[in-house]
């Protein structure tokens, strides 16, 4: 599977995500350059985190309208994978591509940890191959994660199976206790409609390499390539 | 050479404790007499070395290059002398203290490791967040002005009492500071130490470290040289921001020092990010001769150190510098201390080369002069020469003056020797003792901090998951890792410069041994008071002797640093200085990965043994400050000798497999050790205290030279066996519980419950 890797001034999970990517998971990779309009045939997209142009104004903001993002939505609307991780996530957000938004965290201060979330449901790419009962220890590093959406929408995003995530304790239950920044319903990731553009503020990237002693964020990157391989050898039957 | 120009002071101070100094403003380039000098920070001899070296008088502009360059803070001209006389060779050192603008320590696998530590204390006692971001952003220029990419950022915080509002109003800026400008730029926070005392109400310490990594061979030197090869400067553009900051800075802090507020400088982490990645872009290139970030003293100082080092001297046009402001005087262009630029050395012919590179990141980078042979600096502004002095006069090691300050040891070092440990009672229950410790901030969890930086981008930190007493850094692709602590108990510098420094080498060897690593090298951010009075002086001079004392006897040479003195503050008509602190930044190597060792219990059972001798003392401890009210004692049991032999048994142990875990005694003593090596898997422990000294030294003293380690029931008699055949001591303390803590078959309780406390009480004390 050939990843692409986008890269805004400002990026600074953008080495961590080719890494993980290209030395852990054994797949292609490729940088795109903000400024580039070239996608390079990727079959996936990673808007990486970061503080793109600063995020002096509100994460994600001026980096929706950055040259590349023009490819990265019609990429999008043709049906190809899109995952944006913490800034990406808030990128996509500002770009309409998820619904929804983040808001600085309940406490006003930045949150770097590790925290626990749950599959809510196995119907995307991303927790297809995740069980449904075991909390994955995942770290969140980020000052605007407070994910926030009207009730009207969350119930559709609930019927349609796009809540990808939910912070939880150890064991997976979901409570206000485990919720790290606020998230309405605890949720921790999303993906649109046609399940094909997904954001998430943990980092499965950070939490992949054995050397670090925590390898369940590599479980989330290989569902999403799983399911890419499985759909591609479907569609070639 | 010893340490290169520092960085403190970006933003600064000026017109307070001197308010002639409004008058220069109006003052133009004629008229410059010794009031001028004088009102500059310049004394008479100053003065008339400077009219000597230039054959006339000085203008105004070329009598501010003088009063910045020769300021403390540039020169270290008192300090350079003892700084002299730390060691600082070794075989693993590329780069020695002095030679450029960070040490450089062979680390294995063809890689270099570049670090340093620097202050930024009186910009945070006047405005914390802003002062806390521009230190960050300070010293990681001088990390990849070198080519390296900053892997990891250590911090040595020390403020006032959380009683005060001030304090609280300190410690939240700074941590929200260093968080928001390291976070943004995106290097992990993987160490550092907290600490609270009255002695910092008013003037906090903030010392940030950081570390970065490069292939050996591509490091590029801050040096200037080959005729007509063009300078650019590169990044932000120069405003009028902390203009005679480094001069204004060797000044104490008052009552007053608030109204500075306007002069300090705005950190911008998201143009140092582009500043990074562009400066690493054009490493790739073979278009540099040499570079050197901006910090104190902004372009003068870059100009100057630059041409001394390569012997020769530039003609700058200060029209082409990019500025933030209309009308600002060719003086103010070249002390400003404007963030997140640099100056870069090109090679003729290449200017289109570097000049991609910065457009690809959106960066300014214009050509303002180049070098010539002459050993001149000549600044031209519309077409009219305003400066021309000698690059080598300005700076240590060339034209700088260096003094010889008296010293004398004060009346209180025999005073506090005459502490007897029998003048103290035993508590009637140490119990209390334990639980009160265990929330005291100086010893409990300083979660409240360090949520707020990043400690895991990078993917390389290797303790999020594996709590050990240093900080471990992943070298990808290789089998090793690096180490990385910083230390310093000023408490214990304060009852004895010597001893206490001595201790804070020792203490910081020791985290790294009990990590897994062998120490390799250090760097040290000496925060004093105020140089000219003897008693601060004598504090100095000891904390150097006894630095060079360990830093020999762990083979630890001293790569550089900063000094930064009048930290002290001025109320009323009393000066209080800080307590003496010497931070020790310590590097070390895991050679072996799969030797890196955690301080965690592993399980129920394992055999709980100390490494080291239980003593009879309680001499500096949290303990006796704490509970017992007295401040002022000796300093702990220490034995360098004993301490260095510890530390060899215990690397042997470590790579035999013979220890499941390691965590050295520090504050809070041996209960406290103890209860954190708990914390993780909430496992609790069952000890017998050492009949031979008083139970509250056994459980809270702060003897130096132990550490706590578990072994394994099955590996237990090896463990003995190989012991025994040591020339160190070591005891058997008891065994690993399900998570009562039991000594002397009393309970004190379970360590989760003590750990909900240990958590919390930092953040509910800001609170409060």
């Amino acid at each position: 599977m050939k990843f692409g890797v986008v890269v805004f001034p400002g990026s600074n999970c953008d080495h961590d995500t080719v890494y993980t990517l290209e030395n852990i998971l054994e797949q292609e990779v490729v940088e795109i350059w903000h400024k580039d309009d070239d996608l390079q045939d990727v079959d996936a997209i990673v808007l990486p985190g970061g503080f793109s142009y600063g995020d002096y104004l509100r994460s994600g903001a001026i980096a929706r309208f950055s040259p590349i993002m023009k490819q990265v939505i019609e990429f999008a609307n043709r049906g190809g994978l899109l995952i944006g991780i913490c800034n990406g996530f808030q990128i996509l957000c500002e770009t309409g591509l998820l619904p929804g938004a983040l808001l600085h965290n309940n406490n006003q201060k930045f949150i770097c940890k590790n925290i626990n979330i749950i599959p809510d449901n196995n119907d995307s790419a991303v927790n297809a191959t995740l069980n449904k009962d075991k909390a994955l220890k995942i770290p969140i590093a980020h000052a605007e994660g407070r994910y926030f959406a009207p009730e009207e929408d969350l119930s559709k995003m609930r019927q349609n199976g796009q809540i990808l995530f939910r912070y939880c304790d150890e064991s997976g239950v979901v409570s206000r206790e485990h919720n790290p920044n606020g998230s309405v319903e605890n949720i921790a990731g999303v993906c649109n409609e046609l399940k094909n553009v997904f954001g998430m503020m943990p980092h499965p990237e950070r939490a992949a390499d054995d050397e670090l002693g925590n390898t369940d964020g590599r479980l989330i990157l290989e569902s999403l390539i799983k399911s890419f391989e499985e759909k591609r050898v479907s569609s070639y039957n | 050479m010893l340490f290169k120009f520092n960085q403190e002071f970006r933003i600064l101070i000026i017109f307070v404790s001197v308010p002639e100094q409004k008058l220069l403003f109006m003052i133009t380039q004629t008229n410059v007499d010794i009031k001028t000098a004088e009102s500059l920070g310049i004394n008479a001899e100053e003065f008339e070395m400077i009219k000597k070296i230039l054959g006339r008088e000085p203008n105004f502009t070329e009598l501010s290059i003088y009063s910045v360059m020769w300021s403390e803070h540039a020169s270290y001209k008192n300090s350079i002398k003892w700084l002299k006389t730390l060691p600082r060779e070794g075989e693993q050192i590329l780069a020695a203290a002095g030679e450029e603008n960070a040490g450089m320590v062979d680390v294995g696998s063809g890689l270099a490791c570049v670090f340093k530590i620097e202050s930024h204390n009186h910009p945070c006692a006047v405005e914390p967040y802003q002062g806390a971001a521009t230190g960050v952003g300070g010293i990681n220029r001088d990390i990849f002005t070198m080519g390296a990419r900053p892997v990891a950022q250590l911090n040595s915080l020390r403020f006032g009492t959380l009683k005060e509002e001030r304090t609280k109003w300190h410690v939240k800026g700074v941590v929200k500071g260093i968080g928001d400008y390291g976070n943004s730029f995106g290097v992990p926070v993987v160490g550092g130490e907290v600490y609270f005392n009255d002695c910092y109400n008013t003037n906090p310490l903030v010392n940030a470290m950081s570390v970065g990594l490069m292939k050996k061979d591509e490091m590029i030197s801050a040096i200037a040289k080959g005729k007509g090869n063009p300078v650019f400067i590169v990044g932000s553009r120069t405003g009028k921001d902390g203009i005679h900051g480094a001069t204004f800075a060797s000044a104490d802090i008052t009552e007053n020092s608030a109204e500075d507020l306007p002069s300090v400088q705005v950190g911008d982490p998201f143009q140092e990010k582009l500043l990074l990645e562009a400066s690493l872009d054009l490493n790739k290139t073979d278009t540099i001769i040499g570079m050197q970030d901006m910090g104190a003293a902004g372009i003068i100082c870059s100009t100057s150190e630059m041409s001394e080092k390569g012997g020769c001297g530039m003609k700058i046009d200060l029209d082409k510098v990019p500025l933030r402001q209309a009308n600002m005087e060719p003086w103010e262009i070249l002390l400003s201390e404007s963030q997140e630029r640099m100056l870069v050395v090109a090679k003729k012919g290449m200017e289109k080369e570097v000049e991609a590179v910065f457009d690809k990141w959106d960066l300014n980078c214009v050509i303002i002069g180049e070098v010539i042979e002459e050993d001149r600096l000549l600044f031209y502004m519309k077409g009219e020469l305003y400066a021309d002095v000698p690059a080598s006069t300005l700076v240590l090691g060339g034209g700088a003056p260096v003094y010889d300050r008296e010293y004398k040891e004060p009346a209180y070092y025999k005073q506090l020797k005459e502490f007897n440990i029998e003048s103290v009672d035993e508590p009637a229950s140490l119990r209390d003792v334990a639980w009160s410790l265990a929330s005291n901030a100086n010893i409990a969890s300083k979660r409240w901090v360090y949520e707020q930086y990043d400690t895991m981008v990078g993917t390389r930190n290797m303790t999020t998951n594996f709590p050990c007493d240093a900080g471990l850094v992943n070298i990808k692709g290789s089998r090793s890792a690096l180490a990385l602590t910083v230390d310093c108990n000023s408490r214990y510098v304060y009852a004895d410069p010597d001893i206490g420094t001595q201790i804070a080498v020792s203490e910081a060897a020791r985290n790294i041994t009990c990590s897994g690593a062998d120490p390799l090298a250090i760097t040290n951010c000496l925060n004093f008071g105020n140089p000219y009075n003897p008693e601060v002086y004598w504090q100095f001079v000891g904390a150097i002797k006894g630095m060079s004392k360990a830093c020999k006897k762990f083979g630890t040479p001293v790569t550089g640093g900063n000094v930064s003195f009048y930290n002290q503050t001025s109320i009323g008509n009393e000066v209080v200085p800080v307590y003496p602190t010497p931070t020790i930044g310590m590097l070390g190597v895991v050679k072996e990965k799969n030797n890196q060792m955690s301080m965690a219990f592993k399980g129920k059972g394992s055999m709980i043994y100390l490494i080291g001798k239980s003593r009879n003392d309680i001499s500096s401890s949290q303990y006796l400050v704490s509970w017992h009210g007295i401040e002022k004692s000796p300093v702990p049991y220490f034995n360098l000798e004993e301490e260095f032999r510890m530390q060899t048994v215990l690397r042997e142990l470590i790579s035999y497999s013979l220890v499941r875990s390691a965590h050295d005694i520090s504050e809070g003593g041996l209960f406290i050790s103890l209860f954190e090596c708990g914390i993780p898997k909430c496992l609790g422990f069952d000890i017998t205290s050492d009949a031979e000294v008083r139970r509250d030294a056994f459980l809270f003293g702060e003897a130096q030279g132990r550490v706590v380690v578990t072994v394994s029931p099955t590996r237990e008699t090896e463990f003995i066996d190989y012991m025994l055949k040591q020339d160190v001591p070591f005891s058997a303390l008891g065994h690993v519980t399900r998570g009562e803590m039991r000594i002397d078959d009393m309970s004190y309780g379970f360590v989760c419950d003590m750990k909900k406390a240990y958590m919390e009480s930092l953040e509910s004390q800001l609170k409060e």
